[in-house]
């Protein structure tokens, strides 16, 4: 059930910082009903990009657009209502319970009608989602690094948008839980949700992600399907590693497997 | 209702029944009857002791009486007097001053995601205290009894808005900015106070120091209904933007992508703040601690949500306050000590007592 048209689309996204171009003309859409990666190696852009889909960077150019609308057309609610954004990592003071993080993400809903019970449902239930209601109780401050972004995710959730941008939901997670984060993302994509996620994982990207956007320095090198866009041709200039291809023994999509730069300058 | 993504795959893919343990269901109205007794006992103590003593049952005659209503218990003119005119209006602006500076505190903590931010951090504080020094100097303050609490009010009020002027930048005001400028126009302020003092002569010197330690002393019907509507109406702001200061926590960005009008929160409760700060100053001079010290007592029994932490604060600030101008009027009867050093004295101790308890959450990150 993926739109036509992409309903949240930057164009020419430009961020300096003083005299350093971090984002450089980048253009980038997503649909409802895609999962759409970006991956790049450290300091390529990919937070700056997120940062600039999201309006928490200035844009020197371009303009981000949600429905056609740029985004200073919308107020702060009704922004809140239509996209979500998860942080990298989320510093909180003071020793509210993970659950009361996740509930504030139904913020923007609060004065809707029902919404004090329908709001502790959705709670509870991104809660089971990401496998964080067994601590649903104790306080943030207090939860691991793979916790307390889990629970972030939850809050993310809860906030129940149609667009979602989130940056490295897999960092500091374990195996499986860097599947059942993904896993997730692509179920809310299959209901209809247009999911930006910021990828450290090459082969996570190629498992889950519909399309995928490859950042190097700051400018877009390659942008589409991502069995195209996750070729070893695109990403070996680009990470400066040597990929092959490999079929994975159960799945239809095959696996990038970095070669060690002795292997790669033997064969080459 | 709303139905998004998640609500239709809650449809398609149910979860177990939750699991979640809920907090213990006492603990709030416990917490509260407690902070209500306490408030109500000092403020029937600060109606009762002093240079002499009034029984309960006369406090409540007199201030009934002066409803109108006679509840048959005899009270002489005297006792009314000392009751009314000077113990009323002084326990009010305990009341309001303390609560005023409570919430501050409180919301201050919030906005800076700091919990060692005190509304002193602002300037109001230091720019009340200045302008009063200079005034003092400069020979401006004899007469009218309005005169110096008008120019603390204004001083304090006018460095805080500097403050926030400065720290902003492309319409946006960063927090750790705005705290560290605070810091380093706290410590400018502290020397020029210092140098109008070397300039001083005695008389001109008492004053100042007597109005930098903060007292209540001066307190009459005027001020309480000059100075309490402001922390009133201050009191009232903080207190709906409680759900916006739940989220600052999270930080600026994250408050602004939940719904959050980021900018103008910040100003509100700069704004708000400084206001009741600055109202409480202008009449009691600089009462330090209170701010600090008052939510992190309350944080302790009432949880971290401002929705009940910033009323929780107005309590606390309360009482610490009555209890320390009640010390202040009778430790040394007929002398008093300076307020500020009271609750300096109350509040080290407790805020020592307070990071002692809290530093295996400390530890952790948390408060």
């Amino acid at each position: 059930m993926t739109t036509n048209e992409p309903v949240l689309r930057g164009e020419g996204l430009t961020v300096r910082v003083d005299d350093k171009t971090l984002l450089d003309r980048a253009s980038v859409g997503v649909r409802g009903g895609e999962l759409l990666g970006v991956v790049g190696p450290n300091g390529a852009g990919k937070t700056t990009l997120l940062k600039a889909l999201s309006g928490d960077a200035e844009l020197a150019e371009g303009t981000v657009y949600i429905d056609d609308r740029p985004l200073s057309d919308f107020d702060a609610r009704e922004l809140a209502r239509r996209r979500a954004v998860m942080p990298q990592s989320s510093y909180l003071p003071f020793l509210f319970t993970a659950r009361d993080v996740v509930r504030m993400g139904r913020a923007p809903w609060e004065g809707e009608r029902g919404e004090s019970e329908h709001g502790a449902k959705l709670t509870d239930y991104a809660m089971s989602l990401t496998d964080t209601r067994d601590y649903a109780v104790r306080a943030y401050p207090t939860l691991s690094g793979g916790e307390q972004s889990r629970v972030t995710l939850a809050r993310v959730l809860a906030q129940e948008t149609p667009i979602l941008l989130i940056d490295e939901p897999t960092a500091h997670l374990d195996l499986r839980h860097q599947h059942l984060v993904l896993q997730l993302a692509r179920e809310l994509a299959s209901e209809g949700a247009a999911v930006v996620a910021v990828l450290h994982d090459l082969n996570l990207a190629a498992m889950y992600t519909d399309s995928s956007v490859v950042l190097h320095r700051g400018a877009v090198v390659a942008s589409g399907d991502s069995q195209e866009a996750l070729h070893p041709d695109v990403l070996s200039p680009v990470f400066g590693i040597e990929f092959v291809l490999q079929p994975h023994p159960e799945l239809e999509r095959p696996m990038l497997v970095p070669l060690p730069a002795s292997v790669s300058h033997d064969r080459g | 209702m709303t139905t998004g993504p998640l609500a239709q795959l809650r449809e398609r893919r149910p979860s177990a029944p939750p699991t979640v343990t809920a907090l213990p269901r006492w603990r709030m109205p416990f917490s509260w009857t407690v902070l209500t007794a306490l408030f109500l006992a000092l403020v029937l103590a600060n109606l009762g002791l002093g240079a002499f003593d009034v029984g309960v049952e006369r406090i409540i005659a007199i201030l009934l009486g002066k409803l109108g209503i006679d509840i048959g218990v005899q009270y002489t003119s005297a006792e009314e007097a000392v009751v009314w005119v000077i113990r009323v209006p002084r326990m009010i602006l305990a009341a309001l001053v303390g609560a005023g500076l409570g919430v501050s505190g409180a919301a201050l903590q919030g906005l800076f995601r700091n919990p060692l931010a005190d509304p002193s951090l602002i300037g109001v504080s230091s720019g009340a205290a200045f302008a009063v020094a200079l005034s003092v100097l400069l020979g401006l303050t004899s007469g009218a009894v309005f005169i110096q609490p008008l120019v603390a009010f204004v001083g304090g009020l006018v460095l805080t808005l500097g403050i926030y002027a400065f720290s902003r930048s492309a319409g946006r005001v960063q927090m750790a900015t705005m705290l560290l400028v605070g810091i380093a126009v706290n410590a400018l302020l502290a020397s020029a106070i210092s140098f109008i003092l070397s300039l001083s002569d005695d008389g001109a010197l008492r004053d100042i120091v007597y109005w930098i330690l903060g007292s209540l002393g001066g307190s009459v019907w005027d001020y309480a209904v000059t100075a309490g509507p402001l922390i009133l109406i201050a009191i009232f702001v903080l207190v709906r933007q409680a759900g916006a200061l739940n989220l600052l926590t999270l930080g600026d960005a994250e408050a602004r992508h939940l719904g959050v009008r980021v900018e103008r929160s910040q100003f509100i409760i700069v704004t708000a703040a400084a206001l009741a700060t600055g109202a409480g100053v202008a009449v009691a001079g600089v009462v330090g601690f209170v701010g600090l010290v008052a939510p992190h007592l309350v944080r302790l029994v009432v949880g971290p949500d401002h929705r009940s932490l910033i009323p929780a604060s107005a309590v606390s600030g309360a009482i610490l306050v009555l209890g320390a101008d009640l010390g202040a009027r009778t430790i040394f009867a007929p002398a008093e000590l300076p307020l500020g050093v009271v609750t300096a004295v109350i509040g080290t101790p407790v805020f020592l007592y307070l990071i002692h308890r809290a530093r295996r959450s400390l530890a952790m990150g948390g408060w």
